[in-house]
């Protein structure tokens, strides 16, 4: 119990003289709010890689020392704070939930947190895993493309993608049995056409492609104009800049009203505690992306962000057999991604709906 | 020594993600001054007594593209240990003897070995104009018929290429996935479906 | 002051522990129903969401669809002031408090689904406005946060403030009351009109994305709600002495019956709507009336709530039935059950099944939903009861202050069973 009660010495003192320097801290929680448009901003280029946002960015609230107890902080201070705010409107009691978000970190305090995690990750799963913060490049929007005309169904992404993303496993023989994939494969009848209703996750022939079949392989669409970000209630989900949509795991609060937003199912809820064990760990993870997760709280595919945002392909990508996957750079004019959409036809779920995917399905015969 | 040549596609997934974590920038597939591998340019041999074909050779020079190494197994490699270039039998047949696992279904009808197995060199292959070309340009012979997939191969759009996306990628052959002698991509076994709701508890 | 509220709340404790048998059993029976839940929601804390039948392709089940009906009757509670100002009926804040105290019950009740729903209840704290990071004003659900603690503040202050001056013995202050009751008519329209909102604003779910889904709210509260406040009425007005007359009581009923009407038309439209055009969005429709591919469980559900409304309708719109309390009150329970029905499990759960991809999954709430369910209702319920235990006497001058002697005494224990 000794570090989840907030030590006083762990409040930096400056964080007063900031506040009331800055004269902007006052009670209203909606002025100081960042906005989309300024998150989706490219980033500043002089970011020190292995933490996340740049402090110049957001006005600098150094509460460092806070950031090692955020959530248990938060929790034992609920009350407490509850009361200030409706006795006097504190500002610095204010300021410190406010600062325990990831997206308003300073670098400092992301280093901090990411130390944090990676000592509780060794301590729960025995394991080194290294949680990295790799920023956004500039310049770079991604975007994936997937051939329908190639899709066998034979499901080695979503495999692959589990294995990747440390998501939780099946446990047939626990108390709870919760496996989660990020990607699902519907198989749909060539004659109906790309028909929702009549598609099927489940199918378990010998030998895919079945004839007279097609697979179309949803996960999330990493939409421009994404609902699910939109209608969450905490602001613990957004897209950055480079376009992928993320969730920050220790905001989240499980309403599951993203869940509920998303036009295409990706995203998952961890209805129980992640059975992870310790073999299938993949120890080099993002802490957007597939660091080890909680109980209680939405994820979802970020295409691979912690491979991505340093060059590599996702994994999916790499072990699809028939080359159905791509990936890339929308605003590089050679990329593939570019070729597929100046030379195929493309389909876009759902295109009805203004959701803007980048994620684009096309025909390659 | 039994010549395999048939290429079974099944050991490909365990191939697949190993090629792709070699797959450093621009990293040869396998060591040694092997014909396996493109040297710049090879003339074409002098049997044909012919001045290269120009057409050919400009497409010949005109791009290479790091490939993975090509699907053939290192126990029947290089050809020329058997076939040493004496008495060659340019008549089309039925392999009685050797290869007897080869299944041509690949426009059986006007085809057969030697239009595209250099005769002179087996290490090689040739294209129409008879330039010989190593194992691993063979997207070259391939793109003579299926010029359309051949550009979207270059692209990236048809076939598959690992390395990085913002840099250095290493392509996938034609023949990696598609058996030259039966291109058909063969079915395979899915793995296992998703949980269903109601087996989640 | 302090004095004062230390005697009120002596007297009020005094009265909330004092009542008939029937009072003591119906209270033990709500805590016994909130301890039940209570140990049911300790199991859900300790083991997560798992325990609900709540899965990836139905997300939102049995609470969220409680809250939505309870965020409908805390909105048409306090709508029965406007008659209530209107028609010049006896005992005006009588009914305003019933009103008030009925919707800060029923919010408490929402409130309580909304936080048994949340996958991280630790995490309160990121919901809450200024503290956390309220996602405003971009999310509905933010907005129903807001709405909903301003309502309930408001309603609290009301019901404060008249009872304060009761036990005074004074008048409430017209200046005070009259603009924040007439400030909460728009306040109830709008926690119904957000919470249609928080589904009618999805895109990718086409059984709610209707612009008709707020009105259709609206409608179906002023069915639900005054069902409520109607049986409340008679159960008061013979426990507690409270003086409201029969002419008030059948105004009401007259009133629900437009409700019913316009809320069956309204039903009518979207049937309409979805049957005659028959696109694809028609599978949840589809789902909840008649079943899809051999998943037929909400069926029953559905046609039980249609027929529970249209009896409902003929039993408020024949003058005779109307006005005679056996078929009026079998009116009301019929309205509740088909309202109940309506934005319960029949509007979540269609809208969710098939799910995005099509795909079917019939959710039924599992027995430990249930339990959850039954400790907030409980609670729910308890607030009410305790509250209106110490409204009435106080209301009606029997509870006040005692100036002298600085002690309560409360006149003659009353003996009645709220």
């Amino acid at each position: 119990m000794a570090d989840t009660s907030p030590n006083p010495q762990d409040l930096d003192p400056n964080a007063v003289h900031g506040c009331a320097s800055g004269g902007s801290c006052g009670c209203s929680g909606g002025t100081d709010d960042v906005s989309e448009a300024d998150m989706d901003a490219p980033m500043d280029g002089n970011q020190v890689m292995g933490t996340y946002y740049d402090g110049g960015k957001i006005e600098n609230r150094s509460m460092g020392g806070l950031a090692l107890t955020r959530r248990e902080f938060a929790t034992s201070m609920g009350i407490v704070t509850g009361a200030i705010a409706a006795a006097g409107c504190s500002g610095d009691a204010l300021e410190v939930f406010k600062q325990t978000r990831l997206r308003e970190m300073t670098q400092p305090q992301v280093k901090e947190f990411l130390a944090r995690l990676e000592r509780e990750y060794k301590a729960k799963y025995n394991t080194d895993i290294t949680v990295g913060a790799t920023p956004p490049a500039e310049g770079v929007k991604f975007a994936y493309a997937l051939d329908l005309s190639r899709c066998i169904g034979c499901r080695r992404c979503v495999h692959a993608c589990v294995k990747e993303n440390n998501q939780s496993r099946p446990n047939p023989e626990g108390e709870h049995n919760n496996p989660i994939q990020w990607i699902k494969v519907l198989e749909m009848e060539k004659e109906k056409g790309i028909n929702l209703e009549e598609a099927d996750p489940y199918y378990n022939p010998d030998k895919v492609p079945r004839e007279g079949h097609f697979y179309m392989p949803v996960a999330c669409q990493q939409c421009e104009n994404p609902p699910c970000t939109k209608v969450c209630p905490v602001q613990a989900t957004w897209k950055e800049a480079d376009g992928i949509v993320v969730i920050d795991y220790d905001w989240c609060i499980g309403c599951r009203y993203c869940m509920v937003a998303c036009p295409y199912g990706a995203r998952r809820f961890n209805w129980a505690e992640p059975h992870l064990p310790q073999k299938d760990i993949n120890p080099n993870t993002h802490v957007l992306g597939n660091r080890p997760r909680s109980k209680g709280v939405v994820e979802k595919c970020t295409w691979c962000i912690q491979r991505v945002r340093n060059g590599r392909y996702p994994a999916c990508v790499e072990i699809c057999p028939v080359g159905a996957r791509k990936f890339g750079n929308l605003n590089d004019p050679h990329g593939e991604i570019r070729a597929v959409l100046e030379n195929k036809r493309v389909y876009i779920l759902k295109e009805d709906l203004n959701t803007q995917p980048k994620f684009f399905y096309f025909f390659g015969v | 020594m039994q010549l395999r040549t048939r290429i079974n596609l099944s050991w490909l997934w365990l191939v697949l993600p190993l090629l792709s974590c070699q797959s450093a920038p621009g990293k040869a597939a396998i060591d040694g001054p092997d014909p396996l591998h493109s040297e710049p340019l090879k003339q074409a041999p002098a049997e044909a007594g012919l001045p290269p074909n120009p057409i050919a050779l400009a497409m010949h020079s005109s791009e290479t593209f790091a490939v993975a190494k090509p699907p053939i197994s290192e126990d029947m490699w290089p050809c020329t240990t058997c076939h040493d270039g004496n008495d060659v039998n340019r008549n089309r047949r039925v392999l009685k003897e050797e290869h007897t696992n080869i299944q041509l279904h690949h426009d059986e009808e006007h085809r057969w070995c030697l239009d595209c197995h250099d005769a002179t060199n087996r290490d090689y292959l040739h294209l129409a104009s008879g330039v010989t070309i190593t194992f691993d340009e063979s997207y070259k012979l391939c793109g003579q018929c299926h010029g359309d997939k051949y550009r979207d191969w270059r692209m990236g759009v048809h076939g598959k290429r690992t390395g990085q996306w913002n840099g250095e990628k290493q392509y996938l052959l034609c023949v990696h996935c598609h058996s030259p002698h039966e291109p058909h991509f063969k079915p395979l076994k899915p793995e296992a479906p998703p949980a269903r709701p109601t087996s989640i508890r | 002051m302090l004095n004062k509220l230390f005697q009120f709340i002596k007297g009020a404790v005094h009265h909330i522990t004092h009542g008939g048998r029937v009072y003591y059993m119906w209270v033990a029976f709500l805590l016994l129903l909130i301890a039940w839940g209570g140990y049911g929601y300790s199991n859900q804390f300790r083991e997560g969401l798992i325990v609900t039948s709540m899965r990836d392709q139905v997300m939102w089940g049995f609470y969220i669809g409680n809250f939505t009906f309870l965020v409908g009757v805390a909105a048409a509670a306090v709508v029965l002031v406007i008659p209530a100002y209107i028609y010049h009926w006896g005992p005006i804040y009588e009914i305003v408090i019933i009103g008030e105290l009925l919707a800060i019950s029923a919010i408490i009740m929402c409130l309580g689904f909304v936080s048994v729903d949340i996958g991280r209840p630790d995490r309160f704290t990121h919901i809450m406005p200024l503290i956390g990071s309220l996602n405003w004003p971009r999310s509905m659900l933010a907005w129903d946060v807001l709405v909903l603690n301003m309502y309930l503040i408001l309603n609290v202050s009301i019901v404060s403030h008249i009872l304060w001056r009761a036990f005074h013995g004074r008048e409430p202050s017209k200046g005070f009351v009259v603009p924040l009751v007439l400030f909460s008519i728009p306040a109830a329209v709008s926690i119904h009109s957000v919470t249609a909102f928080l589904y009618s604003g999805l895109g990718g779910r086409p059984f709610w994305n209707d612009a008709i889904l707020a009105p259709r709210f609206l409608a179906s509260a002023f069915c639900s709600g005054p069902a409520i406040i109607l049986i409340l009425l008679q159960i008061l007005r013979k426990t507690a002495g409270l003086n409201i007359k029969d002419a008030a009581i059948q105004k009401i009923a007259e009133l629900m019956a437009y409700a019913i009407a316009i809320n069956l038309f309204f039903l009518g439209a979207e049937l309409f709507k979805e049957y005659y055009s028959d696109t694809n969005h028609i599978t949840h429709a589809q789902y909840l009336y008649f079943g899809l591919k051999g998943a037929t469980g909400l069926g029953i559900y559905a046609w039980t709530s249609v027929a529970a409304n249209v009896v409902a309708l003929v039993l408020f719109l024949v003058p005779a039935t109307r006005n005679n309390f056996f078929t009026l009150n079998v009116g009301c329970v019929l309205l509740y059950v088909g309202v109940y029905i309506e934005k319960g499990i029949g509007l979540v759960i269609p809208g969710l099944t098939p799910d995005t991809l099509g795909e079917i999954y019939e959710y039924v709430p599992t027995r430990h939903e249930m339990q959850v369910a039954a400790g907030v209702f409980g609670l729910g319920f308890l607030a009410f009861t305790v509250m209106i235990k110490v409204a009435i006497p106080v209301a009606l001058g029997k509870l006040t202050y005692k100036p002298r002697d600085g002690e309560v005494l409360p006149a003659e224990p009353v003996e009645h069973a709220v």
